[in-house]
């Protein structure tokens, strides 16, 4: 019989390194996906470019491959990452231009009314956004990012295979040592689906709190 | 380090070969997705309540993991209960059934879309219930699907360098054992990129021309 707690130490400081990329990742994702997603809608042609542009290249290609980019290609141009750094950089890059076409979706499916409504209450572009569309779009694209969570969370596996030590690096490590292969992989496969369900469960309550003042207002 | 032409010729054949192996996972893979989503589709809505709830949670565990630890499971655990599965058959299970899960909401839909009358007409002019399915029921639900799965086909079509954990010598793995030969990474992994970039917005092309033709599946 193998000393399985020591092992299990390991998978739970994997667990944790894990969950901090999940967290850094989401951060990043969140802000590109606001940064993209307005650009999309801006009226200024350059920035509606560059927003597509990076929507498309970063949802065309997969995961595995901008994270081996920033991993092995930057460091020849001179930027040198540690893999935490591509890590999270690729993920919040990755799964913020998903996020962005949610950020757009939800910004225009409030009705034409609402900004009609700004104009008449005499509020800028910017104002409108701040205190009227975006409150009652927030509450859409809520729903769509805590799936987009999920995935960051699933994809937080790929970065094993640049040596940092999550949850499946420490699963292998674990295969290594002890040769045994069903206990470690069963194991984080549970506390990878345990974690899927705090954040839809997390997501489903910041809904619910969310949604409080806008009872009267959605149809 | 600058970009080689001459380097970028030498390693075309190999990526090529990578490229082709890719290619026969997500088409292998598609399939497969397809039957398996059909399958759990209809495991769902069946009225055995055990088969249903077993059904949908395993879909539900498959879908909140990362398909990385489910290749590795399918890879590195199955070989000791005595199934041995070499890399590009695992590759392919592990696809189909993880993608499996997303195909078979998209069934749901399909199936819950349409109308209710049209079960009761069935009914109502006596055809049994093979009929009702064959006859009725899926070629009306089929047409919506179908830009819905493709756009899974293109995403599962996105995770296949993971592969490359598994040690199938697709796209990716061929990069990177040209790259370690070598030890030059710009041009192997910058046309991984390409590859998947050029490949990826032929597909969406294809996919607004499946969307107008087909329709999209309303929500």
């Amino acid at each position: 019989m193998t000393q399985w707690s020591g092992y299990f130490g390991l998978i739970l400081q994997g667990a944790l390194v894990t969950i901090e990329l999940t967290l850094m990742g989401s951060v990043l994702a969140l802000f590109m996906a606001f940064l993209a997603g307005m650009g999309r809608l801006s009226r200024f042609f350059v920035l509606r470019a560059l927003a597509t542009a990076y929507i498309e290249f970063f949802r065309g290609t997969s995961i595995f491959v901008q994270l081996f980019w920033a991993y092995f290609v930057l460091p020849f141009i001179g930027v040198s990452l540690t893999p935490l750094q591509a890590g999270v950089l690729a993920l919040g890059l990755n799964v913020g231009a998903y996020a962005a076409e949610v950020v757009r979706g939800a910004i225009q499916s409030i009705g034409r009314e609402q900004y009609e409504a700004c104009t008449a209450l005499n509020l800028g572009r910017w104002q409108g956004m701040r205190h009227v569309i975006l409150p009652q779009a927030l509450l859409v694209m809520l729903p769509t990012f805590g799936n987009n969570a999920i995935e960051l969370l699933k994809a937080t596996a790929v970065v094993s295979l640049i040596s940092l030590t999550d949850l499946t690096f420490q699963a292998q490590v674990v295969r290594a040592q002890t040769g045994n292969t069903l206990v470690p992989f069963t194991t984080i496969l549970i506390i990878y689906f345990i974690l899927a369900l705090l954040i839809s469960w997390g997501v489903r309550s910041l809904e619910r709190r969310m949604a409080r003042g806008l009872d009267g207002v959605r149809a | 380090m600058e970009w080689d032409w001459n380097f970028v010729w030498e390693i075309m054949p190999t990526l090529i070969q990578g490229v082709k192996i890719t290619i026969l996972a997500t088409l292998l893979g598609s399939v497969l997705a397809a039957i398996v989503g059909l399958g759990i589709a209809l495991a769902r809505r069946s009225p055995n309540k055990a088969l249903s709830r077993t059904v949908g949670f395993l879909a539900e565990f498959i879908r909140g993991t990362p398909l990385l630890v489910q290749l590795y499971f399918i890879f590195y655990v199955l070989p000791d209960i005595g199934i041995l599965l070499p890399p590009l058959v695992a590759g392919v299970i592990g696809l189909g059934l993880h993608y499996g899960t997303y195909t078979a909401e998209v069934y749901r839909a399909g199936i819950d879309n349409v109308p209710r009358g049209q079960w009761e007409a069935a009914k109502a002019c006596n055809l049994s219930a093979r009929q009702t399915w064959t006859h009725i029921i899926i070629p009306q639900a089929i047409p919506p699907m179908i830009p819905a799965l493709a756009n899974y086909f293109i995403a599962m079509f996105k995770e296949t360098p993971l592969l490359s954990a598994i040690t199938v010598l697709e796209l990716m793995n061929q990069a990177k054992s040209v790259a370690n030969t070598y030890y030059r990474y710009i041009e192997p992994i910058t046309l991984v990129g390409a590859f998947f970039l050029v490949i990826s917005l032929f597909s969406v092309v294809l996919l607004r021309w499946l969307e107008r033709r087909y329709g999209k599946i309303e929500r």
